[in-house]
């Protein structure tokens, strides 16, 4: 039972990170249609960002996460500018590609930048372990979960609320009509991005506090494919649900069966929803059939 | 007055070479590639057997996703399959090497056929997404069935032999590598134009209006993800005998991602750009790694940053072809050809490639 309740602590805790990670990948296919494969490096900016901006500047770390997330801010819309623009329209490879290349781009930029070897910064997360009940737990990745939830449901708020939210959905349903509206469709795409890359960086801050700074965050954006298939590609609250699930069977693999199984249930999972249902739990039931 | 190539006879309109110049810059071609070896250094010999091994994977892969259309990240898992399974069977069951290496080629295909099934349910970038899943699981089988594959651990490979020589050496594989690359990309152009791989190319276009003129879309697609998986199950395995030695860090995602760049970058759908995309991308980073050794003495500084040079080019390459120039080199290639077509004048009348 204790073994049952830490896995379960730290399987919903990494769920949250994939879910945040997730998030900025649904918001990006939602309003583009573009599959990002520079998740996890956008992530991975966000982790040296805070460094950065801890460590080497020193600055209090509430100016530290706004500082983070206006920079990433600021990269999701350049990198909309000029990369995703010209190829609005491409078949779908050149679409895989270029974001493919985006991240080689973004991994080595941090590495010319920051180097390979794992740092450091101070934890703003509580650190040590807390028992809950007789089951010892640690207390950063306790506190990722509320964390995470919260941001997720300020997004779903965003999504319903704000008039950029409701235009983002807009366009996700018909562009011509959203066209016809008055929406502009690059300011909602440059914002989609933005919004994908701030999000990524919060959850590049958590990874950090939990994990540490090093080039191994970035491994995170492949498993955002797993959770975005199973909770569907469309859906914010199903990327919520399969990051939950996935990090949850990850870590239930790990500590009940162990082989290294954690580390490719995710990938069967995805093979078993693509074959069953291919829109997941929470997508759109439109799928292109052969 | 038109300018431009004008067949007046069915032989000529559909050969496979369909103008002299074209024949002259073949023959120019072959020329050079068999003169090669005897005046490069180990170097570039070493080079030109990569981008001979890389050549027949592009084709490979160019035959699923640039002929047929259907996106796949498995290029890693498939090499992979090919590497182990010409390397074990030679080192387990004792067979000869070119026993060896056609069957790795067969079991290549037979894998990718299976991870092919999905592409008759998914498209477009559900079938990308399942394509990786095969990636990653292959990966993890070849590091978690230590009995079978070594694990983690290289596994040495016997050296091949022909005529008492040894093939595993830079002279000696080039032989193989040109032999190898050339017959892949014949029966690939002739692939093409034959009714199999006409239907590819149907089914790329148009799904459900190659099954309305009778193409069967399921079983063409199979059988490109067999054909494509045969080819890339031979890179694999000559990778193995070229290297003597196989682990499985050689064939991941980066792999997949590799080779997906070498037709992108060469031009989707062309046997010249998989050649073109193999050099450039082979080259690339040993082109950068050799100015890095030139500015150690100078600027140690800028030579520490080599890693990171080399991933930046590499994805800057391949964001500067999509955005400019998305059709790749080859269409690069056709643009100076056409230009010189009719020099000095400036235009033409009618098509010619």
């Amino acid at each position: 039972m204790d073994q049952f309740l830490q896995l379960t602590v730290a399987g919903l805790g990494t769920g949250m990170i994939y879910a945040l990670a997730a998030v900025g990948f649904v918001i990006i296919y939602k309003a583009s249609d573009v599959i990002n494969f520079a998740q996890g490096d956008l992530l991975l900016f966000g982790t040296y960002l805070i460094f950065f901006s801890l460590v080497q500047i020193g600055l209090p770390w509430t100016v530290g996460v706004l500082l983070t997330m206006l920079v990433a801010a600021g990269i999701g819309v350049a990198v909309e500018r000029t990369v995703l623009r010209p190829l609005i329209g491409e078949p779908i490879i050149s679409m895989i590609m270029v974001t493919i290349g985006l991240s080689s781009v973004l991994r080595a930029v941090v590495h010319a930048i920051w180097g390979p070897q794992p740092r450091t910064f101070p934890s703003f997360l509580p650190e040590g372990e807390v028992m809950l009940g007789s089951a010892v737990v640690s207390a950063d990745r306790l506190v990722a979960i509320p964390l995470a939830l919260a941001l997720l449901a300020g997004l779903a708020l965003f999504f319903r609320r704000t008039r950029s939210g409701i235009a983002m959905r807009a366009i996700a349903d018909d562009q011509q009509a959203a066209l016809s509206m008055g929406i502009s469709i690059p300011r909602v795409f440059a914002t989609a991005w933005a919004l994908a890359a701030v999000t990524a960086a919060i959850g590049g801050i958590m990874l950090g506090n939990i994990v540490g700074v090093t080039p191994n965050v970035a491994q995170i954006g492949l498993r955002v494919f797993p959770v975005v298939i199973l909770g569907g590609l469309d859906s914010i609250r199903g990327a919520v649900v399969g990051g939950a699930i996935i990090g949850l069977l990850e870590f239930y693999a790990g500590g009940y069966i162990g082989h290294g199984l954690n580390l490719i249930i995710p990938y069967v999972v995805l093979i078993i929803v693509l074959m069953v249902r291919p829109y997941g739990l929470f997508g759109k039931e439109i799928i292109e059939r052969v | 007055m038109e300018s431009g190539v004008f067949h007046t006879d069915y032989r000529t309109d559909m050969g496979l070479r369909r103008v002299p110049a074209e024949r002259l810059r073949l023959g120019l071609f072959a020329a050079a590639l068999l003169v090669f070896p005897f005046l490069a250094s180990p170097y570039w010999l070493n080079l030109a057997n990569q981008i001979a091994i890389a050549t027949i994977g592009a084709l490979g892969l160019n035959i699923l996703v640039g002929y047929t259309g259907q996106v796949s990240l498995g290029q890693g898992a498939f090499m992979a399959v090919g590497a182990y399974t010409s390397a074990l069977l030679t080192l387990r069951l004792g067979l000869p090497w070119g026993v060896s290496i056609v069957a790795a080629c067969f079991a290549t295909a037979a894998v990718g056929v299976f991870f092919g099934l999905p592409s008759l349910r998914l498209k477009g970038l559900y079938l990308a997404i399942s394509t990786l899943a095969a990636q990653e699981i292959v990966e993890w089988v070849v590091t978690h069935w230590p009995a079978l594959t070594g694990g983690v651990e290289a596994v040495v490979v016997p050296a091949p032999r022909l005529f008492g020589q040894r093939l595993n050496t830079d002279f000696g594989f080039y032989w193989l590598g040109i032999a190898l690359a050339g017959a892949t990309a014949l029966f690939t152009a002739n692939l093409f134009r034959s009714r199999i791989g006409r239907s590819f190319v149907a089914v790329r276009d148009q799904d459900i209006a190659a099954s309305v003129i009778g193409v069967n879309v399921f079983g063409t697609k199979l059988l490109a993800f067999a054909t494509s998986s045969f080819f890339v199950g031979l890179a694999g395995a000559l990778t193995a005998y070229y290297r003597n030695i196989i682990s499985w860090e050689r064939f991941t995602l980066e792999t997949s991602v590799l080779y997906l760049a070498m037709i992108i970058v060469g031009g989707l759908g062309t046997i010249r750009g998989s050649l073109f995309g193999a050099a450039l991308i082979t080259l690339l980073p040993a082109m950068i790694a050799t100015a890095g050794r030139e500015l150690q003495q100078s600027a140690p500084a800028v030579a520490a940053l080599l890693p990171s040079v080399q991933q930046a080019a590499f994805g800057l390459v391949i964001i500067l072809f999509l955005v400019f120039e998305p059709e790749g080199l080859s269409k690069l290639w056709r643009n100076v050809k056409d230009y010189f077509y009719v020099w000095p004048f400036a235009y033409r009348r009618g098509e010619g490639r």
